[in-house]
């Protein structure tokens, strides 16, 4: 089992990778999509010691929403506005790749250090938490589509949720479906909203949402 | 019981959106918010009545406190909104700032999501569990960016994706920092391990001295930095003055006196924790910090801010740096912090909800474009000046008496430098606010209307001088709407009202403000009961 869980911790990493490289949004949103399932799978092989139809209840709805509904969803959204690729973000897409690479370093460097007690938590699994959930809040602040930012929402979420794991016979099953809704919810949302904003502005720049600030006297 | 608290809005939420009778709705609105506050004060007479559920649901002093605030402002919001719901209820009205015509949210989506938005915020107040009280605080953000949407235009939609976005990801950095307090339980071993408790308060607390400190310190500044996100401290405050200005007037009511407390007990609830785990002087200390960053950003942007929606704004955010410097000093800055909750939320929800009523009349936020409201909204003008005062600290008002005991608790615990600083920012902002103030008295029109303005008059054709201004040039549609009301303003001294003070719009405002200032003079026993209890639950 140690090696499946090592393995799909190390695509884990390597879709932070593929997210922070691509341009094209559809393979954004199937980079998005491959670590929903994977976020999924994880429990199922890091053997929690939980009942094993929690697991699998678990398993189904991280697949079901994250995996399948939410970057479908995203999907639509992208093709009723019509855009395909993200055009000039903030910081380029080799750059990107790079700061990619050092903050794996750092999270790396961090996670190995922080020591869970009593949980038998793989190594790789709070270093792959941490670097899933930067590249996720680096996404969002370093890309101007709005689709792409609740993307970076979701993989950051992804990356706290694969930290919880490590940590989740501690967790009540009502608190863990409670945060996969209000995820849901939130990308539903702003999915709603997407949708808005591409009809009020015809573009979905959320950098050139910007007329609300303080004017001076 | 307590379940019913927060069953009872969400299910007339469910109802309401069902329902399609106009009147119907904004009945069950009313009743609703009558029944809630009942119920509120049934449990703040006898909380035996309203015996925990769990470990997970229970009305603590602390919950208490912010559930009543919350319940009866959102009385009070309720009758405001009914008045604002019937002057809203046209297929489309023209924007008050650039004169387009838009649409709004269907109506039964915006009382659902006011009565969702009320069972959100009651669940955050009562749930004793760190998981249910992230799951809740995030359900408050969903069920409120609708109602910021309610005005179907580019600014609201612009508000509302920085809102969403801005708090989402303050409250998932908060949801890490939720599984780095786990990750801390992780290191207790023996009886005080349970994995049924192992994230309630009273779990925690009782387990405390064994948490590892490292894993909490970084917690606490995780679950510090996301909650205060939604609280509106600075620096993470960028959502709030967006949200807060193009919000309708009782969403922002409610979003300031409502939701930034409930944040605000979020984070209370981590630190009694980190007290409980000896490590409450690094809390207190992070927190006074903040404050103060808070107080000093928010008065350096409302000095000279032209828009008084924006400025009162602002003013939570300096609000919100108040209670962190009154719980940093700690001691009887725990009961001035708590009592100041009460009076910001009061006074603020009734300044947005008068805000309203200029806005409504008006059709501008710019304070110097509301020229003689003493004449024309004489009730709705007073009671704003009243309310200006009792914001920035002036005796009689309650803002006053919590103000001056978060002063006497730093004179207390000898720190000078935060009472200067404290007192100089407080200064500050009575000045900037007042200044505004000033300006809207200023009657009349104004000696040299700028030349944009005497344009678009000329456009209007009712005032032939200023077509000879220089730099003639407007935009397209803006112009039509605009004109016929900038050339009565240049005419004639008295504006074109859209909307009069009538006895449902300032009701609400009036009493709160009563309120306020009757705290100010008195506070009744049981409050005083209250605040001490709560104070009490802090920890040292």
């Amino acid at each position: 089992m140690t090696t499946w869980v090592e393995g799909f911790l190390v695509i884990l990493m390597l879709t932070n990778l593929w997210l922070l490289g691509s341009s094209r949004l559809l393979s954004c949103i199937a980079a998005v999509s491959v670590q929903g399932v994977l976020l999924g799978l994880l429990p199922l092989v890091i053997g929690i010691d939980v009942p094993a139809w929690r697991l699998i209840l678990q398993a189904g709805i991280s697949i079901g929403f994250k995996g399948i509904a939410l970057p479908l969803l995203l999907l639509r959204a992208a093709r009723s506005v019509d855009v395909r690729r993200e055009v000039e973000p903030f910081v380029g897409y080799s750059a990107s790749l790079l700061i990619g690479v050092a903050v794996l370093t750092v999270s790396l460097f961090i996670g190995l250090r922080l020591p869970i007690h009593g949980g038998a938590a793989p190594l790789l699994l709070v270093p792959a938490a941490l670097f899933t959930a930067l590249t996720g809040l680096f996404i969002i602040v370093s890309r101007r589509s709005a689709i792409v930012q609740a993307l970076g929402y979701l993989a950051m979420e992804s990356g706290i949720a694969a930290f919880g794991l490590a940590l989740a016979e501690q967790e009540p099953l009502l608190i863990e479906m409670g945060t996969f809704l209000d995820a849901f919810v939130a990308i539903f949302v702003m999915g709603i909203t997407i949708y808005h904003i591409s009809r009020e502005f015809d573009h979905i720049d959320a950098d050139r949402l910007s007329s609300l600030k303080d004017s001076p006297q | 019981m307590i379940l019913a608290l927060v069953a009872l809005p969400a299910l007339a939420a469910v109802a309401a959106f069902l329902t399609r009778s106009h009147a119907l709705r904004r009945s069950l609105l009313v009743a609703v918010a009558v029944v809630h506050a009942g119920l509120v004060s049934l449990l703040w007479i006898d909380p035996s009545r309203f015996p925990p559920m769990g470990s997970w649901l229970a009305a603590d002093a602390l919950g208490r406190l912010f559930l009543g605030i919350a319940s009866l402002l959102f009385l009070a919001v309720s009758v405001s909104a009914v008045r604002f719901l019937q002057r809203e209820s046209g297929a489309t009205s023209a924007d008050t700032e650039e004169g387009f015509l838009f649409s709004n949210a269907p109506e039964a989506v915006f009382t659902a999501c006011l009565l969702g938005f009320l069972s959100t915020m009651t669940l955050v107040t009562v749930s004793q569990h760190f998981g249910l009280l992230w799951v809740s605080i995030e359900a408050t953000t969903l069920v409120s960016a609708p109602l910021i949407h309610y005005h179907r235009h580019h600014r609201s939609l612009e508000a509302t994706w920085k809102y969403l976005l801005v708090c989402s990801v303050g409250i998932a950095v908060a949801l890490l920092g939720t599984y780095f307090l786990a990750a801390s339980v992780a290191s207790v071993t023996g009886d005080a391990r349970s994995a049924a408790t192992s994230l309630t308060f009273s779990g925690l607390a009782r387990a405390a001295a064994s948490l590892d400190a490292g894993w909490l310190k970084a917690a606490f500044l995780l679950l510090l930095v996301g909650y205060g996100t939604k609280m509106g401290l600075a620096p993470m405050h960028t959502w709030l003055p967006d949200a807060h200005s193009e919000a309708p007037s009782v969403v922002s009511a409610l979003l300031s006196g409502a939701l930034l407390n409930c944040a605000f007990l979020a984070v209370l609830r981590i630190l009694s924790v980190c007290a409980a785990a000896g490590l409450g002087a690094f809390g207190r200390q992070t927190l006074l910090v903040l404050g103060l960053v808070s107080m000093a950003v928010a008065a350096g942007l409302i000095i000279g801010q032209p828009d008084y929606k924006r400025m009162l704004a602002y003013s939570s955010v300096e609000h919100m740096g108040i209670l962190c410097v009154g719980i940093g000093l700690g001691g009887l800055g725990d009961w001035g912090a708590l009592f100041h909750a009460v009076n910001h939320s009061f006074t603020k929800a009734a300044l947005f909800l008068l805000a309203g009523n200029f806005l409504a009349a008006y059709g501008t936020k710019k304070s110097s474009d509301v020229n003689g409201a003493a004449r024309t909204l004489p009730v709705t003008a007073a009671l704003w000046v009243a309310g200006l005062f009792a914001i920035t600290g002036a005796p009689p008002f309650g803002v006053f008496s919590s103000e001056l005991t978060i002063l006497r608790a730093g004179v207390n615990a000898g720190a000078w430098v935060v009472v200067v600083v404290y007192s100089v920012l407080l200064a500050a902002v009575f000045v900037g606010m007042i200044t505004m103030l000033l300006r809207m008295s200023q009657a009349g029109p104004r000696e040299s209307p700028s030349p944009a303005r005497q344009v678009v008059a000329a456009a209007g054709g009712s005032h032939q001088n200023a077509a000879t201004a220089p730099g003639a040039q407007g935009s397209g549609r803006q112009n039509a709407a605009r004109s016929g009301r900038s050339a009565a303003r240049a005419v004639a001294a008295a504006p074109p009202l859209r909307a009069a003070d009538s006895a449902l719009s300032v009701a609400a405002p009036l009493v709160l403000l009563v309120l306020t200032g009757v705290l100010g003079l008195f506070i009744p026993g049981f409050l005083d009961t209250a605040l001490k209890q709560a104070a009490l639950l802090l920890g040292v």
